[in-house]
This record gives C-alpha cells, sequence and structure tokens, in this order.
C-alpha cells in the first residue's frame, strides 16, 4: 500500500475520531430531552399531530409506530413515482415510473437501502428526488436511530415498562441531529463545486465527434443478446452531451449523512457534479462513518459508562482499518493480463475508477460505503480485482454492523456484542449478562432470529435468482464473476447497502421485485426483533458488576466482538464467496 | 454416608450405555435434540442415498457413501451413548440413595382408636388415611397426624435437637415426621402422605428423572444451535444451486464441471452445525447433577444448581459454619478483690449440673487452671438452678449460698433484687470481653460479684482461605449471627467475611436477603431451623442442611445430606462448572468449522473449479478422504469430550477476565487449531489402510 494510502487512511481516522465525542454527547442531550430549545419548536408539532410526547410506548408499540411510519413513507414515495408526470417540477417532463421499479424504488428508500434499479437523472423528476427520495434519506435514517435509541434505553433502564416515544425520538432526530448535520455539509459540498439548482438539463456540444458502440436494445429496454449470450452493438456517433442539474448539494449531504447512498445521478459519487474534488471525497467519507461513530460515545453516555462506548467504537475501528488495507491493497494490484499485455502494472487497477480519486480514496470509499451500509460509490465495484471485489462483499456479510448504517450498525453491533457475551459469560460460569442485563431465553431467541434473518435472504434468494431464467437473463458476465454479480445484488439488498456491483441488470420486474422484498424483511426482520429484544431488557433488573462479572470495555472483550462477527460473516458466507470472488483470483491470477 | 463412585466408562456403566444408544435411535427422542436430529435425519437420507447406488443410479460411488453414512450414524450413536452414560451414573447413584431407607414396619390398625386389633405392614404398604399405632422405641414409619396419645418423641434425626418433644393430639404438636422415635408412651397416627411422596422420596425421583427439565441457560443455549443449525442449512441447501449454477458457468468456459453431490451437501452439513456441543449438552446436564449428588448434596432442580453459579452474596449461620459449634470457656477475669481460684471454684460451681457445650467447658477450664475436681453433686446437698429463658441464669444453691452465672444484665438485675452492687469494674471487664469478640458471662455468689468468664468463639480452621477463595470468585459473604455488634465486629475479622449481621431475627435476614437482591445481586443461603425458612424461601440459592427442620427444608432447593454448610461453595463451584463445560463446548464446536471448511470446500467444488485445489491447505490426499475425514473427526470428537462433559471444565477461581482468555485459549484457539490435525491424521490413516 502506498504512502499516500496510509496518509490518507490515518488523516480520515484521526478526524473521525475527533467527532466522535461532541456530536455523540451533543446526540445523547438530544435524546435525553436536555435540548431545551426543543420544546418551542416541537410542542407546537405535537399538538398538531395529536402526539402527547410524554406518553411512553413498550416495544410492540414502538415497533408498530416505526413500521407503520415506514410503510406510509414507502406508500408517499411509490406514489410520486407512479403520478410524477402529472405532477410539477419536471422540467424534463419524465414519465411515471413503471410499477415495478417503483416499487423496489419505494422499499428501497424506506429501508435506507437506496439500492437504485434505475438512473436518477433519467428517470427521477426534480419533485420525486426532493419530496420522496431526498425525504426519505431523512426519515429512514431517523429511524434507524431510533431504533437503536430505544435498544440503549432497553440496557440503560431498570425494569421499565417502556423504551421511549418513537414519534418524539423521530421527530428530535430529524430536527436537531439530521437537519442541521445536512444542512451545513450541503454547504460545504457546494463551495467543492456540487450543483444545486432546478434548470432544465444542458445540451453543449463537444469539440469532437465521438464514435461508440451502443447496446442494441428491444422493446422491454433490455438489450439483445446474439446465440453466445453476448450482448448486439451498433455504431453510433455523436457530437453533443446532455449534461443533468438538478439540486444535487442538499440530497447529496443526506445522502451521506444517513447512510443512504442513493445517488441524485446514476454514477453516484463517481458523478463530477456529486463528488468534484478530492476534498469533497473525503468529506463525503466523513460524513459517512460521521453519525454511526458518534452514536458509539451516545451509547456510552446514556448507559453511564462510555468505556462501553469506546469498546464498541475501539472494535468497528480495528475491523475497518484492516478492511480498508485489504481493499486499497488489492486495488495496488494491477491485473496480471493487462501487465503481460505490457500494461505498467505500478498504476494499480485503475479498470473503472475516477483518475480524480485514484487507487486510494476509491478503495477507502468503497470500504467505508459498503460498510457502513451507505451505498454510495464513488468507483465501479464491479471493475475491482476479485479479491478487491470481495473486500465490499464482505464489508457487508459481516451484516453492516462495522460502523453501519445510521443506528443499524450499532444496534446491529449490540446484537453481536450479546452474542459474544452469551458464549463468554458460559465460559466463566455465570448466566450471561451484558450492561448489567441478564441475557435469556427471549434475548436469544431474538438475538438468533436478528442474525439469522440477513444471510438466510441473502443465500435464499440468491439460490432463487440462479434457479430461475429471469434470475440468469441479467446476468452480464461469463464464468464465476457472473455468480459474484448476483450474490452482491442480493447482500446489498439484504442488508440495506445499496451498492451495485453493476454488471447486473436489475431493473426487471424479478429482481424489482425479489430485491424489493429482500430489502423489506431485511430491514425490519432485524429492526422487530431488535426492539423485543429492547422490552425485554428494559423490564429487567440491572445486575450489580462485581469481580464475577465479565467486564465488556477491554481489549479482551474487542477481541471477542470482533471474533464473533467475523466467525458468524465468514462461517455463513465462505461456500459462496469461494465460487465466487476466490475463484476468479484463482483463475485470474493462474492466467486464464 | 459414603456411595460407591465410579471409574469414567465402567463396564457396569458403559455396556448397558451402549444398548440404550442404540434404543434412543427412536425418532420421539431424537426429536428432543433438535442439532442431533437434523444428523439423524441426514444419515437416513445418505442410506437411502446409498441404497441407490447399489441399484446403479448412485450420485457417487456406493463404497464412498457407504462409509459416510456409517459414520454419520456413528455420530448420533456416539451422541446418544454420551447421554446414556450419564444418565447410567444418576440411576446407579439414586439406586445407592434409595438404599440409604431404612425397611421399617408399621403397626396398622384395623379400627382407628387405640387397643384396636392390628396388622404388621410394611411402610412402603402405607396409604394416605391409614391409621397406626406407635409404642415405646419404635420407629414413626410415615409423616402423619397425631389422633390420639401422647408421646415423647426423639426428633433428632430431622431436627438435631436431642431434647425429645412432646407430640399430642390436636393443637401445634399433633404432626409426626417418617423417621422419627417414639421415646416413652404410645400414639395413634393417621397417615397424611402416600409412599413415594415423602422428602427424600421426591430427591430420589428428581434424580432418576431421565426426561429432567432444560435449565433456562440450557434452553438459551439451545436456541442459539438451533439457529446456528438453521444458518448452516440455509448455506447448505442453497450450495446446491449455487454449485449447479457455477458447474453451468464453468462449463461455459472449460466445459468439465459437474455440480456437488448430495452425500457430500450432507457431510458438509452434518460437519459444519453444532454437533459436538449438542452431542453432548444433555450429558453436561445430567452429570452436574451427578456431581451434586456425589457432593452428597440433593437439588430440586437443575435450575437451582445453575443459579449457584451465578451468586455473588453469601449469607452464612456464624455458629456451626464459620466458627465451631459451641463457645468454649477461655479465661476467668475476676473482679476487684477476688482471686481468680475464688472466679474458677464458683464458676465450677454454677456450671456443675450445666449440660451445655458452654457450660462443661468451663468445669474443664477450672480444672486445667486450678486443678479443681469435680465434687460429687449428691455429697454437696445442692439444689441446681437450670437456665431458663426468663431469669436468663443457671447456677446451685447450696448451704446458704445462692452461686448464679448468666448475662451481665441479668446478674445485675439479679444482684440488684438481692440488694448488692454491680461494680462498674465487673461492667468495663465485661465491655472488654465483648469487644475481643467473645462472650462475657459474669458469676455471682449471693451479692457479691465474683468476675467475668470469657466465652470465646473458635473459628473453623481453614475458613478464611475459603472465604479468600470466594472474594477471587467474585462473591461476597456475609455472617449472619445472634450475636451483638461487637461481638460479631470481631469474629467477623477474625473469620476475613466481608460483612456481618449482627443480632439477627428471622425478619432481619429477610431484609437483608431483600436488600441485596433489591441491589440486583442473586443470594445464597445456608440456613437449618424452622425461623430459616423465611429467608431460605426468599434467597435464590438455598441449602438446608439434612439435619434441619422440615420446614427449612421445604423452603430451601437443595438439601445438604453431610449438614457442612461450607458445602456451598462446592455447589457454586458445581453450578459454575455445568456452564462453563456447556460455553467452552460451544466455543470448540463453533471454532472447528474453520477446519472443515478448509477440508470440505476444496474438495466438494474441485470437480467444478480444479483451482480450488489451492485451498487445500492440509495436503489431503483426495477429495473424498478429505470429506470423509472431516465427517470421521467430528465423530470421534464427540467420543473423545465425553470425559470433560461429565468431570465438568476445571474451575478455578480467578477474576472473570482472567477465566475467560485461558478458556478462550484453550477452547477457541484450540479448537481452531486441533481439527486442522486431527482431520490430517485421519487423512493419513485413511491412506495408510488404503481407503482414501
Amino acid at each position: 500500500m502506498s504512502n499516500h494510502a496510509w496518509l490518507l487512511l490515518g488523516l480520515f481516522l484521526i478526524v473521525l475520531l475527533l467527532t466522535v465525542k461532541p456530536l455523540g454527547t451533543y446526540i445523547a442531550n438530544v435524546m435525553e430531552g436536555r435540548f431545551r430549545l426543543a420544546g418551542k419548536i416541537e410542542n407546537p408539532l405535537y399538538r398538531l399531530c395529536g402526539i402527547r410526547p410524554d406518553d411512553e410506548m413498550g416495544w410492540l408499540k414502538y415497533a408498530f409506530a416505526i413500521l407503520l411510519f415506514n410503510a406510509l413513507g414507502a406508500l408517499v414515495v411509490y406514489a410520486l413515482q407512479r403520478l410524477q408526470a402529472d405532477l410539477p417540477i419536471n422540467p424534463q417532463a419524465f414519465a411515471n415510473v413503471s410499477p415495478d421499479s417503483a416499487f423496489n424504488t419505494a422499499i428501497s428508500f424506506a429501508t435506507n437501502t437506496n439500492w437504485q434499479g434505475y438512473g436518477g437523472e433519467v428517470t427521477m423528476s426534480y419533485l420525486t428526488q426532493m419530496l420522496g427520495l431526498a425525504v426519505q434519506n431523512f426519515l429512514s435514517a431517523a429511524t434507524g436511530i431510533a431504533v437503536v435509541i430505544a435498544l440503549i434505553r432497553g440496557f440503560a433502564r431498570n425494569t421499565a415498562r417502556s423504551i421511549g416515544n418513537a414519534w418524539v425520538d423521530l421527530c428530535r432526530i430529524t430536527l436537531y441531529v439530521l437537519l442541521p448535520l445536512a444542512i451545513i455539509c450541503a454547504v460545504v459540498l457546494t463551495s467543492q463545486g456540487v450543483i444545486q439548482n432546478f434548470d432544465a438539463y444542458k445540451e453543449v456540444r463537444t469539440l469532437e465527434v465521438t464514435s461508440f458502440e451502443t447496446p442494441k436494445l428491444d422493446e422491454a429496454g433490455q438489450p439483445l443478446k446474439d446465440e453466445q449470450g453476448a450482448v448486439i452493438t451498433e455504431p453510433a456517433q455523436t457530437q453533443s452531451q446532455t449534461l443533468a442539474m438538478g439540486p444535487v448539494a442538499s440530497q447529496e449531504a443526506i445522502k451521506m449523512l444517513g447512510t443512504n447512498g442513493g445517488g441524485f445521478m446514476n454514477a453516484n459519487s463517481a458523478h463530477p457534479y456529486e463528488n468534484p474534488t478530492p476534498l469533497s471525497n473525503f468529506i463525503q467519507m466523513l460524513s459517512i462513518f460521521l453519525i454511526p461513530a458518534a452514536l458509539c460515545f451516545t451509547f456510552g453516555r446514556l448507559v453511564g459508562d462510555t468505556r462501553q462506548g469506546w469498546a464498541v467504537l475501539a472494535a468497528m475501528s480495528l475491523m475497518f482499518v484492516t478492511l480498508a488495507y485489504a481493499a486499497m491493497h488489492f486495488e495496488q494490484q494491477a491485473n496480471p493480463l493487462l501487465t503481460q499485455l505490457g500494461v505498467d502494472p505500478s498504476a494499480g487497477n485503475m479498470e473503472g475508477k475516477e483518475t480524480r480519486f485514484g487507487i486510494a480514496e476509491s478503495g477507502l470509499f468503497a470500504t467505508i460505503t459498503t460498510l457502513a451500509s451507505c451505498g454510495a460509490v464513488n468507483a465501479m465495484h464491479d471493475s475491482f480485482t476479485p479479491l478487491g471485489g470481495l473486500v465490499p462483499l464482505l464489508d457487508m456479510q459481516l451484516g453492516e454492523v462495522v460502523f453501519g448504517g445510521v443506528g443499524t450498525g450499532l444496534y446491529g453491533m449490540l446484537v453481536f456484542a450479546i452474542m459474544a457475551v452469551f458464549i463468554a459469560g458460559l465460559m466463566i460460569g455465570r448466566t450471561p449478562e451484558y450492561l448489567g442485563k441478564k441475557i435469556e431465553a427471549f434475548e436469544m431467541k431474538m438475538v438468533s432470529i436478528a442474525i439469522l434473518v440477513t444471510p438466510l435472504l441473502v443465500l435464499v434468494g440468491t439460490a432463487i435468482a440462479v434457479m430461475l431464467a429471469d434470475g440468469r437473463a441479467g446476468v452480464a458476465n461469463p464464468g464465476a464473476h457472473g455468480f459474484s454479480e448476483i450474490l452482491y445484488a442480493f447482500t446489498s439488498a439484504a442488508n440495506n447497502n445499496g451498492s451495485a456491483f453493476a454488471g447486473l441488470s436489475a431493473n426487471t420486474p424479478f429482481y424489482n421485485v425479489m430485491l424489493g422484498v429482500a430489502m423489506w424483511f431485511g430491514r425490519f426482520g432485524v429492526i422487530v426483533p431488535v426492539l423485543a429484544i429492547a422490552g425485554s431488557l428494559a423490564a429487567k433488573k440491572r445486575i450489580a458488576v462485581g469481580a464475577g462479572t465479565l467486564p465488556t470495555h477491554g481489549p479482551l472483550f474487542v477481541t471477542l466482538l470482533i471474533g464473533t462477527v467475523l466467525l458468524v460473516g465468514l462461517l455463513n458466507y465462505v461456500p459462496a464467496l469461494a465460487l465466487g470472488p476466490v475463484i476468479e483470483h484463482l483463475v485470474l491470477w493462474a492466467g486464464q | 454416608m459414603t456411595r460407591k463412585t465410579f471409574t469414567l466408562f465402567d463396564p457396569a456403566l458403559a455396556v448397558p450405555a451402549v444398548a440404550d444408544a442404540f434404543r434412543k435411535l427412536n425418532p420421539a427422542v431424537q426429536w428432543r435434540n433438535p442439532v442431533m436430529f437434523v444428523v439423524y435425519v441426514g444419515s437416513i437420507l445418505t442410506t437411502i442415498l446409498w441404497l441407490q447406488a447399489l441399484g446403479g443410479k448412485g450420485e457417487a460411488p456406493a463404497g464412498f457413501i457407504l462409509t459416510i453414512t456409517i459414520w454419520l450414524w456413528f455420530t448420533v450413536l456416539f451422541a446418544n451413548f454420551a447421554e446414556a452414560l450419564a444418565e447410567g451414573r444418576s440411576k446407579a447413584q439414586a439406586a445407592s440413595l434409595r438404599g440409604l431407607k431404612k425397611e421399617t414396619w408399621a403397626k396398622k390398625l384395623l379400627e382407628p382408636k387405640y387397643g384396636a386389633k392390628w396388622n404388621l405392614v410394611p411402610a412402603t404398604d402405607l396409604r394416605k388415611g391409614d391409621v397406626i399405632v406407635i409404642q415405646a422405641q419404635e420407629t414413626i414409619p410415615a409423616d402423619g397426624e397425631v389422633i390420639e396419645g401422647v408421646a415423647s418423641v426423639d426428633e433428632s434425626a430431622i431436627t438435631g435437637e436431642s431434647a425429645p418433644v412432646i407430640r399430642e393430639s390436636g393443637g401445634d404438636f399433633s404432626a409426626v415426621t417418617g423417621g422419627t422415635r417414639v421415646l416413652s408412651d404410645w400414639i395413634v397416627v393417621r397417615v397424611t402422605v402416600n409412599p413415594g411422596e415423602t422428602f427424600v422420596d421426591r430427591m430420589i425421583a428428581m434424580v432418576e428423572n431421565a426426561k429432567r427439565q432444560k435449565t433456562p441457560n440450557e434452553i438459551a443455549l439451545t436456541i442459539l444451535l438451533v439457529a446456528l443449525t438453521i444458518v448452516f442449512l440455509g448455506v447448505v441447501v442453497t450450495l446446491l444451486p449455487f454449485s449447479m449454477f457455477s458447474a453451468e458457468l464453468a462449463n461455459e468456459v472449460a466445459g468439465a464441471g459437474t455440480p456437488i453431490s448430495i452425500t457430500v451437501l450432507i457431510a458438509l452439513l452434518v460437519c459444519l452445525i453444532p454437533t459436538t456441543i449438542a452431542g453432548l449438552l444433555s450429558a453436561i446436564g445430567v452429570a452436574g447433577m451427578s456431581r451434586m449428588m456425589q457432593a452428597n448434596v440433593i437439588a430440586t432442580s437443575g435450575r437451582a444448581v445453575e443459579a449457584a453459579g451465578d451468586v455473588d452474596v453469601l449469607l452464612m449461620d456464624k455458629t456451626g459454619t464459620i466458627t465451631l459449634g459451641n463457645r468454649q470457656a477461655s479465661t476467668f477475669l475476676p473482679a476487684d478483690g477476688v482471686t481468680e481460684a475464688e472466679l474458677a471454684d464458683a464458676a465450677q460451681l454454677a456450671s456443675l449440673a450445666d449440660e451445655t457445650p458452654e457450660g462443661r467447658s468451663i468445669v474443664v477450664l477450672a480444672k486445667q487452671r486450678f486443678q479443681l475436681r469435680e465434687r460429687d453433686i449428691h455429697a454437696l446437698d445442692a439444689h441446681f438452678v437450670h437456665f431458663s429463658a426468663h431469669t436468663r441464669m443457671s447456677g446451685v444453691d447450696m448451704a446458704g449460698r445462692q452461686v448464679r452465672k448468666g448475662a451481665a444484665d441479668a446478674i445485675k438485675k439479679h444482684v440488684e433484687t438481692l440488694g448488692g452492687k454491680f461494680p462498674a469494674s465487673v461492667s468495663g471487664k465485661v465491655d472488654e470481653v465483648a469487644r475481643r469478640g467473645s462472650t462475657p458471662l459474669v458469676v455471682a455468689d449471693g451479692t457479691r460479684v465474683m468476675g467475668v468468664i470469657e466465652l470465646k468463639d473458635i473459628v473453623k480452621g481453614g475458613i478464611k482461605e475459603r472465604f479468600a477463595e470466594l472474594r477471587k470468585m467474585g462473591i461476597k459473604t456475609v455472617m449472619v449471627t445472634g450475636d451483638n455488634r461487637i461481638t460479631a465486629a470481631a469474629i467477623a475479622a477474625e473469620a476475613g467475611v466481608d460483612d456481618f449481621l449482627p443480632e439477627a431475627t428471622p425478619e432481619a435476614k429477610l431484609a437483608l436477603i431483600r436488600e441485596y437482591q433489591s441491589e440486583g445481586r442473586l443470594v445464597a443461603m445456608t440456613g437449618d431451623g424452622t425461623n430459616d425458612a423465611p429467608a431460605l424461601a426468599q434467597a435464590d440459592v438455598a441449602v438446608a442442611m439434612n439435619t434441619g427442620t422440615q420446614a427449612a427444608k421445604e423452603a430451601g432447593n437443595m438439601v445438604d445430606l453431610d449438614s457442612n454448610p461450607t458445602k456451598l461453595i462446592e455447589v457454586v463451584e458445581t453450578g459454575k462448572q455445568m456452564l462453563m463445560t456447556r460455553g467452552s463446548l460451544t466455543t470448540f464446536s463453533i471454532a472447528n468449522d474453520i477446519a472443515k471448511y478448509f477440508a470440505i470446500i476444496p474438495a466438494a467444488f474441485v470437480s467444478t473449479y480444479p483451482q480450488l485445489a489451492a485451498l487445500n491447505v492440509m495436503g489431503l490426499a483426495s477429495p473424498a478422504s478429505a470429506i470423509l475425514s472431516a465427517v470421521i473427526f467430528n465423530a470421534l470428537i464427540i467420543v473423545f469430550l465425553i470425559p470433560l462433559a461429565l468431570k465438568g471444565v476445571k474451575y478455578r477461581p480467578l477474576g472473570a477476565a482472567t477465566l475467560l482468555r485461558q478458556n478462550l485459549a484453550l477452547y477457541g484457539l484450540g479448537g481452531v487449531i486441533v481439527p486442522f490435525i486431527g482431520i490430517k491424521l485421519i487423512d493419513l490413516a485413511l491412506v495408510a489402510i488404503g481407503l482414501a
């Protein structure tokens, strides 16, 4: 790995860690209702909606509120897409989105996945982008944070019946955490050249005539293939280019801060209007990890022992550094087939990367975006070396718990922590406990469901796709890479990441529906058991810590937590990875 | 009480266990262990695949499928054997416990009144409602209620009190307990329990019962194991379409790929699911209970044993637990103007008729110090005054002398009533003795206060070390005593307990337990008296002494047959061992999967992608031998770990973090490394005997 890459990684980590304590403290204060300006802003809103903010909810009620809220959100996004042709702020006069694509996108944004089967600048009107997608970017992020706050309350409270009021939590997170941060971030991004306007798209005349091959499309818009399965192309020429416009900066900020990742443009953060400079790239990477990292401190503060939060953060950071190193290292390796043809190998694997970012910025971005369930991309993961591409795949398969999505990452990690202390607790001869709460059969049942749901969705979804003609139809590449593409799609959807391996034509009814289902259950199949754990823990007595208690803040616990996350992830996916990226790597380096 | 102990694979137990292992192949039995049930179904499937292969339509060579099938069945049988062996041990122990019950005979009356005709029947034939007569020197054959007569009954076998008690019809004193003895007179008793319902009977039933209830931690662990099984089921089942798809993709490129066979998939599944811990789980539980039996402790449930491992506060009676049962006179402290010999003489006189251990120790001390021989009581023409709760003094009246000994305030009152004065210097001595943790007794001869006798508590040898051990385990020890605060503090310091409750009343004990519990601590307590019953019932773990009252035994969730209060420490260790054994084997089982992946994945897919041979890091001879080696290792490891499951992981009183680090290194890291070596060795052996 180059010195530049080390420097970038080090700088990133230092800046990130510096933000943890102030932001974490601020979020803790907001969630405990100690942000005193709040009353003036909140109370009229509550009165308007008929919410009694002091009415606390049990876990079932809390879960119901969260589900209802997100279902309604998905419905609104669906409706906006299906009606956008007749709605205002549509300067390009885009048609209504197809039902299956609209269904997929609605679920995708409500679940914080932001998988995009469509091209943003050629599909969505500005209204849909702003009122549908951007709003969901805020609300789905708030949902994740609300759920983790509820779980933290489960640990912190002693024989309590309730875990907070979902409406109040959602409101406070959106108003005092997400909105201010997004405004700051958007302003900074515009300074780097990210666009923010409502203009129609601009046609520019290029300096020279460009000749290119374009895939021949059938009536459904799918590329036609010849008998060998290769895409049929036809020659074309052009001397004009359409430059997409739009309110990009405002959407870009929350796309990162909320670990949403749904780009305004199809090229996402590789597009110069979304991510123009190395500095904007750094800010985007930072804003992805900003809230997930700070929440660790919030967690420690709210359970009354900040060491607990630092321990979790340490486990996340160690895994992040290792994986980031792996991604940058493997991308620095050149493709041996190209080297044979005389290409200079010192540049690394530049295929599918932006020259303004290069290997280090692309590798680090890929690691961050896949670890954090963000899914924004500034390079094409499909073009990574086999092992370089394995890293983003593995990042997601670890369950999006290394930093992870806002809120979701921490609650996922805490679920793993419960599992780790369960086995460790038994090993020291005590009924396992975490933060003074006994881990018993009910918690283990819910932990099992939360850990089971996602891998099963990924594996079963991939299995169905490779068995059916509809599933195989989308594969663009032959060999093991084709399998990797399908595996990546389901991994990304069920883990609510949303990044794409490209290569796979996923905007088909089959994939839209399958991935939509995977996203919904991958999200709420975890949220509901997590809230159940929160409710059950809140009702328990907090046990005093003694010499016989397993300390959950030292290096031993950090090691244990990392071990559990890695073991569960690897045991689930080793066979699938062996048939995908691992075999690709072996084949490639064998020179075939 | 001695009991036969068994070596691990004692033929007397192992042989029937082998038979039981086959008997347990019944699907209804297998279903109770979901993880092993998956192996069971897998074995049946491969058996069918083998039969199909014999018919010439097999997906793999019949010989290969057969060897896999045999070893899968072995896996099931080994797990059954482990369980049967553990059950056999506890059954044998229960049988020897039953042998302790004395065969007694009852005189069953034909009519429910004294003097009616009776038949001699075995006590075991008595039913609820039968009426029996018990005469002097006979043992009461069953629990019951006196309906006629009055008798003195020796209940020492149950209560430990040697003084006989009166049992008569009607009122509070009508209940009699089986196993006690009528000393004089006769009583007619209506039996109130059926055979098999008595206390000891229930204990035996509990130990014997193979279908024991799962403990809470066992349930939670089973959930985790089932979840892991579902995960691996998902991994393996989806591997078939993945493999078929990959084979097609590979065919497009190289044209040689064949998909994975179902036999290999089943082998992979069985290797991945946590069979090691699942196969040994119930054996661990049964063995834990049986270890308690060996320690002469009978627990009413596995839940109680497990809870013992979580205890963080231990309440113990001072007397009999921390100190020897009785106090001993250690010094004579004469009042001003009295010689020590005079005091000793008066003290001896006052104690001659005192048969309590304290009284006797005074006589002994007087003899040691001043060679004062015991005097002939009758020659003295003395009238002895026995201790009563009212006067709280004892002593002797003779020849115009009125010698008394008793608590300081009682003697003070006595002397003042007689017109004497209680000297201030004696009060000072009394306080001084109390401060030392001893009990002061004051002796008075008429109105003359002679001085103070110091009665000292003798702290048991080695108890301090045991408390230090408990502290290392993270358990706080609390001494409960009726003594005053000063005395209690001194003894607490000498014995090295963490805290003490002086002047304890039943209410105070109960309140203390509740207070600890509200702080979120788990409280264990030992007790024997009826007044301990409420506290025992409130404690999370309550060990009643076998010599204790029925009420105490009913309130506790364990009974110590040896009536040794420090036994609680062993109970805690056993509880911890049970959990540790489960946790360690679970870790070991899961860690094993890494090596198994390295053995099976390349072997399974090398037919699709020859390049995957690069992952065969163990250098196993052939795909078939690799898969077989993993399956054989998976089956054999169960047998190798049976001793560990039955004996339990060794518990050492260390801090939680140290203990975890050691066990993680041993079972976690060991679990990663051992199978690499084991599978390689089995592979070499298979090559050597030409099976691969």
